[in-house]
């Protein structure tokens, strides 16, 4: 048979796409039940971690008990610190918001119980060097005092920017302040040398600068749709 | 011809060394420099891209005979995207903290030059059993580079190995440094050119 023809080409051309996208469209459809639970137990662990919980050794099942029995509520807030729903605030996409006016954004809001005290997490999100961060940051009840963070991003180089999902980075956001006075300040992340005398501020990472500067540019935006809960 | 023959056994074992796909053939540099900043992720990579050769070469191999030789190369892609596309779905349903490690290396894994590079010079002109070999051979090879540069720069750069701290606190205390330049990818490219130096050095055929 002569391959060359050009009819032979177009049927050829036509059969390997049709065969392919039903390859895929069958792959994907059979594996997204499976993705979808993979991706919700991901994000109940994100918001888990910003409260420094360990997961070690812990199954699935027993994450996502953890995460029933931890989270009181997910609340969906508005920009003015109403409370628009009691519940749903987990399906709200961020990153679907953040395009909206900020009137118009519906902001989730994690009310927890960690150890017996209330925790506030709220989600972040912003972009970094290559790609988009995100993060979760628990408040202490008094809606000043930072219990912990969690970061991840998507595509931030390994051992620069990628560090700020290391402990080491994280660490330092427990304890800080995110008012000065009566002022919201957020924290600040700095380079060594540049510390500021006016807001709380932790260290950015060697090397990774624009990382660094997507992180504080993404606490500072994320954190002040919420003011007027904040100050509430 | 047997399963193991001659022929056979030398397709899967030059590019290991003589014909190694990154520093014989230089081939696959772009992701050599990118991942190999810390040894997990090298790892992972490169068996990622030893499964998709090998598969890859399988299937052109099984339609050498039928593809038209004028759209050959877009065959060839299709092939590959539709492999990356399916072994980073099953990642994610399967493996999902290892997808969210890899992130958007699987994909990149499509552009990868070694792919493209063993379907049109062996897959195209050779029978399955020989391809596999051939696509492993040269998917082990890759990623045994890969795991050198990266032992090297995770070790000089970040003091650890596979994120696990190696160099002792008391060595830092006596004045020790992490070289920070081995986490920038230039040194990637050095390492990878101290490799070929060596390499050629000990074969003066190459």
């Amino acid at each position: 048979m002569n391959t060359n023809s050009n009819t032979y080409t177009i049927i050829y051309a036509s059969i390997v796409v049709i065969v392919v996208a039903f390859l895929l469209a069958f792959v994907s459809s059979a594996l997204s039940d499976r993705i979808g639970k993979n991706v919700e137990l991901d994000k109940k662990k994100q918001i888990l971690s910003s409260l420094n919980a360990d997961f070690s050794g812990k199954t699935d099942s027993e994450v996502a008990d953890l995460y029933t029995a931890t989270v009181k509520a997910d609340l969906i807030l508005n920009a003015a610190g109403e409370v628009l729903k009691e519940n749903g605030g987990f399906a709200v996409e961020v990153k679907d918001e953040n395009a909206k006016d900020l009137a118009e954004r519906q902001l989730p809001l994690y009310v927890c119980e960690w150890n017996g005290e209330t925790k506030y997490v709220l989600p972040l999100r912003g972009a970094g060097l290559w790609g988009p961060i995100w993060g979760y940051i628990a408040l202490n009840a008094d809606k000043n005092t930072v219990y912990g963070v969690y970061f991840s991003h998507e595509s931030e180089t390994p051992g620069l920017g990628a560090e700020i999902t290391k402990d080491k980075f994280k660490s330092q956001f427990a304890d800080k302040q995110i008012r000065r006075g009566d002022n919201l300040t957020y924290i600040s992340v700095v380079k060594k040398g540049k510390e500021s005398e006016d807001t709380d501020f932790v260290y950015a990472i060697t090397g990774g600068t624009m990382t660094s500067n997507g992180v504080d540019a993404m606490i500072k935006d994320g954190m002040s749709q919420y003011a007027n809960f904040l100050n509430q | 011809m047997g399963l193991f023959s001659k022929q056979n056994k030398e397709a899967f074992t030059t590019p290991l060394l003589n014909n190694n796909p990154v520093t014989v053939q230089v081939l696959g540099i772009c992701s050599a420099l990118a991942v190999t900043a810390q040894l997990g992720p090298a790892l992972v990579m490169g068996i990622s891209v030893t499964i998709i050769v090998a598969l890859s070469n399988v299937v052109i191999s099984l339609l050498r005979n039928t593809i038209p030789n004028r759209i050959r190369i877009i065959v060839q892609l299709v092939v590959v995207a539709a492999l990356v596309t399916i072994v980073s779905l099953i990642l994610k349903a399967f493996v999902y903290d290892v997808s969210v490690q890899l992130s958007v290396y699987v994909g990149l894994i499509i552009t990868n030059c070694i792919l493209m590079g063993r379907l049109e010079a062996f897959a195209m002109a050779n029978k399955p059993w020989a391809s596999l070999l051939d696509g492993l051979g040269n998917g082990f090879g890759y990623a045994s580079i890969l795991v050198i540069v990266a032992f090297f720069r995770e070790l000089l750069g970040s003091g650890s190995l596979l994120g696990y701290q190696v160099i002792p606190e008391s060595v830092y205390e006596l004045g020790y440094l992490n070289n920070g330049l081995m986490i920038l990818p230039p040194m990637a490219l050095i390492l990878l050119g101290c490799i070929i130096w060596v390499q050629r050095a000990k074969n003066p055929e190459l």
